[in-house]
């Protein structure tokens, strides 16, 4: 019988926090700009698109949609050995950072296409009129109009990105939600439990504050 | 300063949309010769072809059919690199601005020479030379938002002729405003025009646009051109039911139903003078020298492209040759006479 009030050390909850900031952090960057690529090349070869190329348009977002079919705990599991050819490891918060990023990304992407659709066809025929490339619409018309929903695709995605880490523990990446279900769940820790909840409610507050006033600031209507 | 630049010929151009297996011909055989430096207006209902038409001239879209030179060059027929080199060579306004919400209003204006690779600070300062001759230079650091209506557009212009092209489209530019901010619009396309001679294809459902705006007009209706002409004849011999429909939104040709049932018949005629016509004693040579009596109905004038346009409908009555004699005096001294029927 252990007679502390809780098991949970400041060091052990800082490294859980350190994990999951690391998970997010690696995540969401490497996952925004594939999720960028993604999204733009969807919204750029789908039908009346400036690239327009019905077979690049086809066979990513049969991609895009099969990765996004998979619940995350799947996913991970499913694309081991992929993880593993590309980190080396399939235990650990780098073995967590790759289907982390594969999620995201394919998430993002999907979200990155609806802000740039929703950019006014009448800018795109703007940027055509002036006989802009494919390049120059993309970067100096479609991506600053949509920066701001853009900003905001990235929260969403970033929220779901650190719902996902809690499953991390899976691989042994550890992390804040790892400490919620090991301790706080399997070992009846009260403290553990409400202390990784706050946490949790806190990160979600703090990435949807700056998503939404970074966004505020890059739109102007 | 009239230029030898900025012709544009339509050589029988079709062009067909395919919409999964119907097809539907947006144009028609069209055959159009817009002079350099002229202000050619095409009007015609929606789904008349006219925004086809326009988004010919700069390769928007490509004909099915048929070739649309630019100063001869086939833009139907361009490509790739070449056809955005064509395309620099015109600039385009829209009815809904189409401006960026995200730059400043002379980024905005900016950005064509900013794609051409013109540095940043160059670019800025030939943009505040334009924003400077539509009126704009006080909101150069405003954002689009901020602006009304009337300002956009006057942002688009400045945005369409920052590489000062040859010739501009208009697609409906006006008709997202209000009649006093058109009437302003107008007014700068027409200097646009006189102080560069730049060719404007203005396209419009607003006969009004094309009296106060236009040289030469075109009538589309179901993808062909039914009529064209210069705006003044236009006005005055409008030759198909279409083009008579239009005219009647800026020159009324009607009387009340209960007024024409009570007048109708021999003697009720629709006089359209031009210019000097106008200020002659009309009226009083005819009770005074043809010896019939005349009730004034109706009577306006209007300006059409630096003419005097009047119009009147009187009632003459009197014995039957005197009232012929009176035809036939009018018909000298008139440009256009009509029995009035319902």
């Amino acid at each position: 019988m252990n007679d502390k009030w809780t098991l949970i050390t400041p060091e052990l909850f800082l490294k859980a926090l350190g994990e999951t900031l690391q998970m997010l952090g690696v995540g969401l960057a490497l996952g925004s700009i594939l999720g960028i690529v993604i999204g733009a090349v969807l919204a750029l070869t789908r039908q009346g698109g400036v690239l327009e190329n019905r077979a690049v348009s086809v066979v990513l977002a049969v991609l895009v949609n099969l990765i996004r079919s998979l619940p995350f705990i799947i996913l991970l599991v499913a694309i081991l050995p992929f993880t593993r050819l590309l980190v080396g490891t399939s235990i650990g918060v780098w073995a967590a950072i790759v289907p982390l990023t594969v999620m995201v990304a394919a998430y993002i992407g999907r979200l990155v296409e609806n802000s740039l659709l929703e950019v006014p066809r009448g800018v795109v025929e703007a940027a055509r009129s002036m006989g802009a490339s494919p390049m120059q619409i993309f970067w100096r018309f479609l991506l600053p109009e949509a920066r701001g929903s853009l900003i905001l695709a990235i929260t969403i995605a970033s929220v779901g990105l650190l719902d996902a880490t809690a499953m991390a523990g899976t691989v042994g990446a550890g992390g804040i939600g790892d400490l919620a279900l090991s301790y706080g769940y399997q070992r009846y820790d009260g403290f553990a439990m409400v202390l990784t909840v706050v946490t949790l409610i806190v990160l979600v507050q703090g990435i949807q504050l700056v998503g939404t006033s970074l966004a505020r600031r890059y739109r102007r209507r | 300063m009239r230029s030898s630049e900025g012709r544009i010929v339509f050589e029988g151009v079709s062009k067909t949309f395919a919409r999964g297996a119907a097809e539907t011909a947006a144009l028609r055989g069209v055959q159009l010769d817009v002079a350099p430096g002229t202000i050619f207006g095409v009007i015609g209902y929606s789904g008349a072809g006219k925004s086809t038409l326009i988004r010919l001239v700069n390769g928007i879209e490509q004909p099915t059919s048929g070739r649309v030179l630019v100063d001869g060059i086939d833009v139907g027929a361009l490509k790739g690199r070449r056809l955005r080199e064509a395309q620099k060579r015109t600039g385009m306004i829209f009815q809904q601005f189409n401006l960026l919400e995200t730059v400043r209003v002379r980024d905005n204006v900016a950005m064509p020479l900013r794609l051409d690779g013109v540095d940043k600070a160059e670019a800025r300062a030939r943009a505040d030379e334009v924003l400077d001759f539509v009126g704009l230079a006080a909101k150069a650091d405003s954002f689009a938002g901020e602006l009304s209506g009337g300002q956009k557009q006057r942002v688009g212009i400045a945005r369409a002729l920052v590489r000062n092209p040859k010739i501009l489209l208009s697609d409906e530019a006006t008709s997202a405003l209000d009649p006093t901010t058109t009437t302003q619009i107008i007014d700068l396309l027409r200097s646009v025009n006189r102080e560069y001679g730049t060719t404007i294809l203005v396209v419009t459902h607003e006969m009004d646009v094309i009296k106060d705006l236009a040289h030469e007009v075109a009538v589309m209706a179901d993808g062909e051109v039914v009529e064209t002409g210069s705006v003044l004849d236009t006005f005055l011999h409008p030759r198909t039911a279409i083009t008579r429909e239009f005219v009647t939104t800026v020159v009324p040709q009607g009387l009340p139903d209960r007024v024409l049932a009570h007048l109708g018949g021999e003697g009720l005629w629709r006089l359209l003078l031009v210019d000097d016509e106008v200020t002659q004693p009309l009226i009083s040579d005819l009770i005074t020298g043809i010896g019939v009596s005349v009730n004034m109905l109706h009577a306006d004038m209007t300006e059409i492209q630096d003419h005097t346009v009047g119009q009147m409908i009187i009632k003459v009555t009197g014995p039957k040759e005197r009232v012929a004699a009176a035809r036939s005096f009018l018909a000298e001294r008139v440009v256009h006479i009509e029995e009035v029927i319902r």
